[in-house]
């Protein structure tokens, strides 16, 4: 048990500074990607620290529970996976976070948050069901929906799972917000109308988004090192590849429609997740 | 110097506002931002959203329309700001000045912490006229 809290602890507190680290070097090897010299490594907190600084303008009172609402789930969601919890949960606390952030854009009556938020419910639209699909596909090899259980087998998931896998590094593209489909908000000044989702949010509250932001690259980092789960380095090896992978995919991609994200994640992200769970029922055969 | 001063240096998220600028100042505004200059390296963004930014770069002079736009911008920005008024027409209305549909320079309608004159500015200018407004930044 005491094991246990401090594993929640390490994580409450690691996983910013692990988050906000992810992030600084997103932006360095960006610029560098652009011919650029680009931030200092630690550029996020600093950001991070003004944006504490800041007046704090309410635009709605409703945004304020919505984005700690984003947040919290967030972090439940990650605490899940670090107490190797149940999988299906926490895709389900995950979609809980992005539907706070939707309700979030809703709350406010900026024409451009609600743009945003209507992007935001689509992005949504298109990694759920994949997300889902991963869930099942680890219940079809595993026969449990526990994270633990993964860790027990010998065999990675990766073996079994890999059309999952690339299904999964697409979502990793819309969940990090990167080009082709930086759609609801854009880490990048001057691409969505105006600011998306987040337009309304100023000061302290757009901090906590990137506080929530942090937490949520550990976490989605953290789902794709499942794939290699013993030993787990290859597993995190694998992941910090596939955030390198993501940064080139963000500098030489153009920016897709709404539409199109959800066309190209529903053919291609659900048919890999489908044939691959149906394989596995066929060589297994339903117990 | 605190964390939050040190932090508030480091990260100024820029808001460039048009007036009713010739453009000549504007595209040396976002002449800072490419990899020549690239004030990202201290830093500076620009946003394209008044309520995350810190310093607003305001070039031409201001008109009957624009004043009102201006004015709401500059409250939607929240505290400590800045305003750097680039060119000089934002200074002073420049060429300007006497036409019929100008009011004058941007401190007719909001307060300007720095003035980067000339037409048009060089980035080199608007990048030292953004580290004085940072200086003023960081005694606020």
């Amino acid at each position: 048990m005491l094991e246990q809290f401090i594993l929640v602890f390490a994580t409450l507190v690691g996983a910013p500074l692990a988050g906000g680290l992810l992030f600084g070097i997103d932006r360095k090897i960006t610029a560098r990607l652009q011919g650029r010299y680009g931030p200092p490594v630690i550029q996020p907190f600093y950001d991070f620290f003004k944006l504490l600084g800041k007046e704090h303008i309410a635009v709605s009172r409703l945004q304020f529970i919505w984005i700690y609402g984003y947040l919290v789930f967030m972090v439940v969601s990650l605490i899940f996976l670090v107490l190797k919890s149940d999988i299906l949960l926490l895709v389900f606390l995950l979609g809980f976070a992005g539907v706070s952030l939707v309700l979030g854009g809703f709350s406010t009556k900026s024409p451009y948050a609600h743009f945003g938020a209507n992007r935001e419910l689509l992005q949504i639209m298109a990694y759920e069901p994949v997300l889902l699909l991963f869930a099942i596909g680890v219940y079809a090899q595993n026969g449990s929906f526990l994270i633990s259980e993964i860790f027990k087998q010998d065999k990675p998931l990766l073996f079994s799972l890999w059309p999952l896998f690339l299904a999964v590094l697409y979502v990793l593209t819309i969940k990090m917000r990167k080009s082709p489909f930086d759609i609801a908000t854009s880490h990048h000044g001057h691409q969505e109308i105006v600011k998306g989702v987040t337009t309304e949010y100023s000061g302290p509250y757009f901090a906590l988004f990137h506080l929530a932001e942090w937490y949520e690259i550990v976490l989605l980092l953290g789902i794709i090192s499942l794939f290699w789960a013993n030993p787990l380095w290859v597993g995190i090896l694998i992941a910090l590849v596939a955030f390198l992978l993501e940064l080139l995919v963000d500098n030489i991609a153009a920016r897709m429609t709404a539409r199109w994200m959800v066309r190209l994640s529903w053919s291609i992200g659900l048919l890999l997740g489908v044939i691959n769970i149906a394989y596995i029922y066929l060589t297994k055969g339903v117990s | 110097m605190g964390l939050m001063q040190t932090s508030r240096v480091k990260s100024p998220w820029i808001l460039h506002f048009d007036n009713s600028s010739c453009n000549g100042c504007d595209i040396e505004v976002l002449a800072c931002l490419t990899p020549l200059y690239d004030v990202e390296r201290f830093g500076m963004v620009n946003m394209g959203n008044p309520k995350h930014a810190d310093i607003l770069l305001i070039t031409g002079p201001v008109n009957r329309r624009t004043a009102r736009v201006l004015k709401n911008l500059y409250d939607q920005v929240p505290d400590p700001k800045v305003v750097v008024a680039v060119g000089t027409c934002a200074s002073t209305a420049g060429v300007f000045h006497n036409c019929y549909n100008i009011l004058g320079g941007v401190d007719k309608v909001i307060p300007v912490d720095v003035y980067v004159p000339g037409c048009s500015v060089r980035p080199e200018a608007i990048i030292d006229g953004v580290v004085m407004a940072l200086q003023k930044l960081a005694s606020l």
